[in-house]
């Protein structure tokens, strides 16, 4: 399947990475050769194969629904590249 | 006694204990080791101070008579693994400045073991790549080259520092993660071992994720015995990680006797691929017929969907990563983009995002994001996880008609140079996981031993693939293939 500079752009959109206009015919050639290769799996016989949900079979384990941690506001702002007044800092967005 | 830094494991141990050596000795003559060696580009954040620390308590604990496996042996970690207080990208550009402010399981547990760690090493960046060329820190080098040729070589991706920091004795083992071959294919290509233990052996929390259902970690070291003492340090329950299994972990290196008689070894015909190199079909024949001569039946298995297990790991593992890796906004931690004046905060994503992921990361965010996006959800993610249905059953059958363990080569080739992939389509390189990203897909444990060097002077691995839950049985069957094939090559000192 080819894929074409639209739909290129399209996904690197919805992937939220900026792209520059003249990387995308590039971009878009490399993404039909890994669905070229990708559509190998048309052959495969998947009538009636349930879609794999866990590796292993296990049930999940469950827990009280109770507070185990917190109060470490300090430690999660510490990588932030822009925290202030113990909030973490985004450019506006409402306007 | 063996020189300090070229000691395994259990040597090391056994001379701690017995007061032969010092863990400070050890770990100082692992971090000269390292000083001289930033040629191979594998330790990429050294971390003197803590092993120093790490050794004097090590000691200490040996002197009181309290030594843990791991106690006073220094160790490399992959910089996939968050360390507290040490820096933890990944190999990528986007964690710069990143240091946890908590530590993984894997290596909390290790420490508590009394393992001391020497620094943070090399990979691909977030673990994708087969090469450890995609890397925010420059390539690690494989400490091996091809007689009488001077190029550098590839120690193989993603686990590449680890693979060449224990191939040149720059530590004494290393912990390792693979999703699609990435402890298995670098060990082949540096003549060391690797297991990836079944999926849920060892607690995923703390190791930066890639692609959820087909992350593992697990060590890599000299031999096979020092891969079963340090994976049971590192494998456990863990409440913090839901899909860790709650299983008792058995006494691995109590299981290596090399008694494999009675054991039956399945040979995959479907592993034979077109195209295989002489030497690697050599090797493995080899490889057979050294398990027969300790006492195992071989047997011809049929692994019928082996072929497609590729293209479905490139539906599944980029549509996992491409959620895992939505974490990296700008907001939290890392790298955020310088923003122009007026530019809002979808701006800040796909800048931050585009300045801070390398080229192989973007394109398998790309594609994750395609392959699940509305319309192709069904024709490729829900397709591929069919299929992998189908992979994992093809080793259930296997194993069901009486298959202990299954023989396999690690890779297609030797190490390759460095750059020489470059301009080959992204898919070549997805080639070198050919045989080791079935068991990724299937859960199963895997373990790569060196058995031999080809005709350039290079290490060439074969690869054993056990039944779930049981590495003792497998990393026994892995020591009596390579006590038959007695691999003590190492590489030339040149760095």
């Amino acid at each position: 399947m080819s894929i074409d500079i639209q739909t290129a752009a399209r996904v690197a959109k919805l992937a939220r990475i900026r792209v520059e206009d003249e990387a995308l015919p590039a971009l878009a050639q490399e993404f039909s050769n890994i669905l070229d290769f990708i559509e190998q799996l048309n052959e495969v016989d998947v009538e009636g194969v349930e879609p794999m949900v866990s590796v292993t079979p296990m049930r999940l384990k469950r827990r009280a629904d109770g507070v185990t941690d917190g109060n470490m506001q300090d430690k999660i702002l510490a990588n932030a590249p822009d925290a202030r007044e113990g909030f973490f800092a985004v450019p506006k967005v409402v306007e | 006694m063996t020189e300090l830094t070229k000691m395994k494991l259990a040597e090391a141990r056994d001379a701690l204990r017995k007061g032969h050596v010092t863990s400070v000795e050890l770990t100082e003559a692992c971090l000269k080791a390292i000083e001289g060696a930033d040629a191979l580009g594998a330790f990429v954040h050294k971390t003197p101070e803590i092993a120093l620390e790490q050794a004097k308590a090590a000691d200490a604990r040996i002197k009181a008579g309290d030594a843990p496996a791991m106690c006073g042996l220094p160790i490399g970690v992959k910089d996939l693994f968050c360390t507290k207080g040490v820096p933890s990208q990944a190999a990528s550009a986007i964690l710069e400045g990143f240091t946890p402010e908590y530590e993984s399981t894997v290596t909390s547990q290790l420490f508590g073991a009394g393992a001391v760690m020497l620094g943070k090493l090399n990979m691909d960046e977030f673990a994708m790549g087969s090469s450890n060329e995609n890397t925010c820190y420059g390539p690690a080098v494989n400490p091996w080259k091809r007689t009488g040729d001077d190029t550098q070589l590839t120690p193989g991706g993603s686990s590449g520092g680890s693979a060449s920091a224990v191939a040149a004795d720059l530590c004494l083992a290393a912990t390792g993660t693979d999703t699609g071959g990435s402890i298995r294919q670098p060990a082949a290509f540096t003549g060391i071992t690797g297991i990836k233990p079944t999926y849920g052996r060892c607690s995923r929390w703390g190791i930066v994720a890639y692609a959820s259902s087909l992350d593992q970690a697990g060590p890599m070291t000299k031999d096979v015995r020092d891969a079963a003492i340090m994976l049971q340090a590192m494998c456990g329950h863990d409440p913090k990680d839901s899909t860790s299994a709650d299983l008792p972990v058995p006494d691995f290196e109590a299981m290596l006797t090399g008694d494999i008689r009675g054991k039956t070894i399945g040979i995959p015909k479907e592993y034979r691929v077109d195209g295989m190199p002489e030497e690697i079909s050599k090797l493995w024949d080899e490889g057979a017929k050294m398990l027969a001569d300790a006492g195992a039946k071989i047997v011809e298995i049929s692994l019928p969907h082996t072929k497609y297990a590729l293209p479905a790991y490139y539906v599944i593992a980029p549509a996992e990563a491409s959620s895992n890796l939505a974490r990296y906004d700008g907001v939290r931690y890392g790298h955020r983009a310088k923003l122009a004046q007026g530019e809002g905060i979808n701006d800040m994503y796909e800048k931050t995002r585009a300045e801070g992921f390398g080229l192989e990361v973007q394109r398998r965010i790309m594609v994750g994001t395609y392959v699940l996006s509305a319309g192709f959800y069904d024709a490729y993610y829900n397709r591929a996880r069919k299929v992998r249905t189908l992979i994992k059953k093809d080793f259930e059958d296997a194993f069901a008609a009486g298959v202990d363990a299954i023989l396999a080569p690690a890779t297609p080739s030797s190490a390759f140079g460095i750059g020489e992939m470059k301009t080959a389509d992204p898919v070549q390189m997805y080639l070198q996981d050919v045989f080791t990203v079935t068991l990724n897909l299937a859960g199963l444990p895997g373990v790569a031993v060196p058995t031999g060097l080809d005709s350039r002077g290079l290490p060439l691995g074969l690869q054993l693939i056990g039944r779930p839950w049981e590495e003792g049985d497998l990393l026994n069957t892995a020591y009596a293939l390579e006590q038959a094939a007695g691999f003590v090559a190492k590489p030339a000192k040149w760095w």
